[in-house]
């Protein structure tokens, strides 16, 4: 199911404005990989260009590589819908259709692709996913249901669920817990580490502590002043980042956070 | 992946599944897109069509003689004839239109912005809503049977049709008019008020001053919107051939009831060799006025967006 | 804040007449307007009911007179009452007006979504002002271009209509098997009213389209939907309500509407289907200004009557569509 992913000398534009400048990472599959940094360093624009979210924006636009197992998710050919389908991505803010219930939430990605999935594999498919987001036995009973009763920590678990349910090699998050409370955030890093073991994932915090808890390997982007483009700092294991890294800003960052 | 295990070289099933969208999905969007497009090329499609039928019937007519001379002691198929009685009338009643709609819709938006509270105010904007769905031809019934109530049967003039068509201006003008006091900053009001400037004041020296611009753009599309009526004119003011510039009696030519009033006369049997008769005399002139209506229309349009551009409070101060 | 009426030191920026006077007078106009302002919005709600009221005063004769009606009124025909002329007359209105709709609604939701999510940004705007040109132009010019320059084009298209679509009873074609020639039938005066109708339907729509939470959007882009499965599932969702205003909306104004109608369509007064053969239906609003000029004062009565008729649908329809686009306002502002 998980791929490795490599960047190559990634500039990521808006326009004419380059906002993340000279990018590579090289992500190792079945693992938890952390993005850290300031706000409007660019790591969520970076996260968006592995999966193309990013050109969705009008006059954004990406130079260099992104390659997952060795194929350029910007090469000739590769279709963006393609690849969104192959790499799934969980928002900031949970986003669950509100005209559509629970189930079929779970079932929206399948759905573009298998119009006629019959009644028992699709009951199957959103049990599994479900039960993958940790969120079967709160809702088994409800499960038509609009998702947008349910609380913000079992909205996002919906959604994680939604984009899970599709296979996915490889599952983004671009702030998954910052508009949750601590109990549900506890869910979400918890279900994070269970789906290490099957996806290949990259999470994009603010919140430190979250990415030591979470993550294998941690990196930590930087603005060197505001209108100069982000860059990635450095990248190493988690343990490393937090106890020695190699670069001053990455020490200074840390420690200002923490004290 | 089902196409996973069967081909050896996995990287090569990646490349397939990135590249490839199910072609059903694809056509599916791309017959999707084509009809998107194709709606929007239906839409221009009348408006290009108006545009150049009225452009090309219409201005072979369209000269000095025309807007100037009315249709008195014009008959036949003869070369002759003008929309100036027609000019006239469109212009006395749509003006006697506005000063009935003016004050009281900018009074009634005045109402709703500054003092309009509870349910009286909530039934005031319902009902404005309402009355922007009454159907022209009810307007001009009713202003039909008011006056046929206050003044009998002979009631037929330009003011009957005016009060029909201020009944349609006035949901506009209120509209528009609380849409530009909503836009003054409170802050104004408060600082007038601070000062010790009574209320009454501060709305007609601070609040309509400031929107004065917005103001007049309005009240210049509602009367780009009433002029081009027909219906409740027909009802309520007739037609005729000759200048009448009398409001208050008789029947009266307009722009609207001129296009109509020329092409129900239709086509003029001439006699066979008569040079001076032109068969589509009647047509030809309902195409001329029709450009001169439209014209009338866009002027009103371009100098209303002129009107805010320039007299905006930012480029005054 | 306090109301300045309650200053006890008059500030020297206000009137420069003596405190005292200016005090009182400042405290009648301030009432006088506040009434006068008052009076304006109370008079709104007057308006409406009168013209609800004269209408029905005027329309009481007719309503009145039974089957009678007929010797003075030439187009009732003889043992007919007003009921069974209005009723034709209503039917026919409505099936012009939705005959309209059932073609601007399709095409309208095209062009609000090539604005809102297709067309580039660039140029959406100007592409929506071009729409909103087409509510610039007055109905008796559409009226003109009607009968005059579509009518003609439209001709063949409706006899191949008839010819392989006639089984359905709306194409159905005339005795002769044919569409009427010249085409001054029910579907053509229709046409008009859909481009007449097509700028307030879009605008609606278009503002509601925009309205879709990027949230939505991205997440729908995110599972891999192409454009049109992102429509299908972020924004048509979102959006059906307001569409359905925005028809509403759309409909009123065909129901209403006379010149178009009245310059285009031959008109009949029967219960009739079919919309491609002339002299079968009349509208309200034509019937009334065809007729109003020549009528005598019963007859003005009969035609007064039905008026009220269109009056009460309309004012239905755009109270049911304006209650939608309300209590859509309320759903969103709880969110």
């Amino acid at each position: 199911m998980s791929q490795r992913i490599d960047a190559k000398d990634l500039n990521i534009y808006y326009g004419s404005f380059l906002a993340v400048a000279g990018v590579n990472m090289s992500i190792a599959p079945r693992s938890v990989t952390a993005l850290i940094g300031p706000s409007g360093c660019g790591k969520s624009t970076f996260l968006r260009t592995l999966n193309r979210m990013h050109e969705v924006i009008p006059g954004a636009r990406v130079q260099g590589t992104v390659e997952i197992d060795g194929v350029d998710l910007y090469g000739a050919g590769v279709d963006p819908v393609a690849v969104r389908r192959q790499v799934g991505m969980v928002f900031q803010r949970p986003n669950p259709f509100p005209t559509m219930s629970i189930a079929e939430n779970v079932l929206a990605g399948v759905r573009l692709n298998n119009k006629r999935i019959n009644k028992s594999d699709a009951n199957e498919l959103v049990e599994a996913s479900l039960r993958g987001a940790n969120l079967w036995n709160e809702v088994k009973d409800r499960l038509d249901r609009p998702g947008s009763g349910l609380s913000g920590g079992q909205q996002q678990r919906l959604c994680i669920a939604r984009a899970i349910a599709v296979r996915p090699q490889v599952l983004l998050m671009d702030e998954p817990c910052s508009a949750l409370d601590p109990i549900s955030t506890l869910a979400v890093e918890d279900l994070i580490a269970e789906l290490k073991s099957e996806y290949t994932i990259v999470i994009v915090t603010h919140n430190m502590q979250q990415a030591a808890r979470v993550s294998d390997r941690t990196g930590f982007f930087n603005l060197e002043a505001t209108g100069k483009p982000g860059r990635l700092i450095e990248i190493d294991e988690t343990a490393t980042i937090f106890s020695s890294p190699r670069e001053q800003a990455t020490e200074d960052y840390i420690s200002g956070r923490f004290g | 992946m089902a196409t996973l295990e069967q081909v050896p070289d996995s990287t090569e099933a990646l490349r397939r599944a990135l590249t490839q969208v199910d072609p059903a999905r694809k056509r599916k969007d791309v017959v999707m897109r084509v009809l998107v497009y194709l709606a929007f090329a239906l839409a221009i499609l009348p408006l290009v069509s108006l545009i150049w039928s009225v452009l090309v019937r219409g201005l072979g007519r369209f000269d000095g003689y025309f807007l100037l001379h009315s249709m008195r002691n014009v008959f036949g198929g003869m070369d002759a004839g003008g929309a100036y009685h027609a000019i006239l009338g469109t212009v006395l009643i749509t003006g006697w239109a506005t000063l009935i709609s003016v004050p009281i819709g900018l009074l009634v938006a005045i109402y709703l912005v500054e003092y309009g509270t509870g349910a009286l105010a909530r039934a005031v904007t319902f009902f404005v809503d309402v009355m922007t769905g009454i159907p022209s031809i009810v307007a001009g019934l009713f202003a039909f049977s008011l006056f046929y109530l206050l003044v009998g049967p002979d009631s037929r003039s330009g003011i009957v049709g005016a009060v029909a068509l201020a009944v349609l201006m006035v949901p506009v003008v209120i509209r528009s008019s609380e849409e530009m006091l909503r836009l003054v900053p409170n802050e104004l009001r408060e600082a007038s008020l601070a000062l010790g400037v009574p209320k009454w004041l501060t709305i007609v020296r601070v609040v309509l001053r400031t929107a004065v611009a917005g103001l007049t753009t309005g009240v210049m599309i509602a009367i780009a919107r009433v002029i081009g009526e027909t219906a409740p004119l027909i009802i309520t003011v007739g037609a005729s051939n000759s200048i009448n510039n009398n409001v208050f009696s008789g029947n009266m030519m307009t722009l609207p009831v001129f296009v109509y009033n020329q092409y129900g006369s239709g086509l003029v049997a001439c006699t066979p060799g008569d040079a001076s008769c032109i068969p589509t005399i009647n047509y030809d002139r309902a195409w001329t006025a029709a450009l001169t209506l439209i014209l009338l229309v866009m002027l009103l349009n371009l100098v209303a967006r002129g009107v805010s551009r320039l007299f905006s409070p930012k480029t005054r101060s | 804040m306090a109301s300045p009426t309650l200053t006890s030191t008059p500030h020297p920026a206000a009137e420069p007449t003596p405190p005292g006077a200016s005090r009182a007078k400042d405290r009648g106009m301030d009432r006088g307007f506040r009434y006068l302002s008052i009076a304006s919005g109370v008079l709104i709600l007057l308006v409406l009911a009168a013209v609800a009221a004269f209408l029905v005063v005027r329309a009481l004769p007719a309503l009145k007179a039974g089957d009678a009606i007929s010797q003075d009124v030439g187009w009732i025909g003889a043992g007919q009452s007003l009921w069974t002329v209005i009723g034709p007359l209503v039917f026919g209105t409505v099936l012009a007006a939705i005959a309209a709709l059932a073609m601007a609604v399709p095409v309208a939701i095209g062009i609000a979504l090539f604005i809102s999510h297709y067309a580039p940004r660039r140029l959406a705007n100007g592409l929506g002002y071009l729409v909103d040109l087409l509510a610039a132009i007055p109905s008796v010019v559409y009226g003109l271009w009607g009968v005059m320059v579509l009518a003609p084009v439209l001709q063949p298209v409706w006899d191949f209509l008839v010819r392989w679509l006639g089984w359905i009873p709306l194409f159905a074609g005339d005795s002769n098997g044919n569409a009427s020639n010249p085409p001054r039938v029910l579907l053509t005066a229709a046409l008009v009213l859909a481009v007449m109708i097509l700028p307030i339907i879009t605008a609606v729509s278009r503002e509601v389209f925009l309205q879709t939470p990027r949230l939505h959007e991205e997440a729908a882009l995110a599972l891999g939907a192409t454009r049109w499965e992102l429509v299908r599932m972020a924004v048509l969702p979102f959006a059906r309500s307001g569409i359905v205003s925005a028809a509403m909306l759309g409909l009123g104004r065909a129901l209403g509407e006379t010149m178009a109608v009245l310059m285009v369509l031959s008109p009949g007064m029967l219960y009739s289907f079919k919309l491609l053969v002339a002299s079968q239906q009349q509208t309200i609003a034509a019937n009334i200004a065809a007729k109003f000029a020549d009528a005598n004062a019963m007859g003005v009565s009969a035609l007064i009557a039905t008026g009220l008729a269109l009056f009460v649908i309309t004012l239905v329809v755009n109270m049911a569509a304006r209650a939608i686009v309300a209590r859509r306002k309320d759903f969103s502002g709880a969110n």
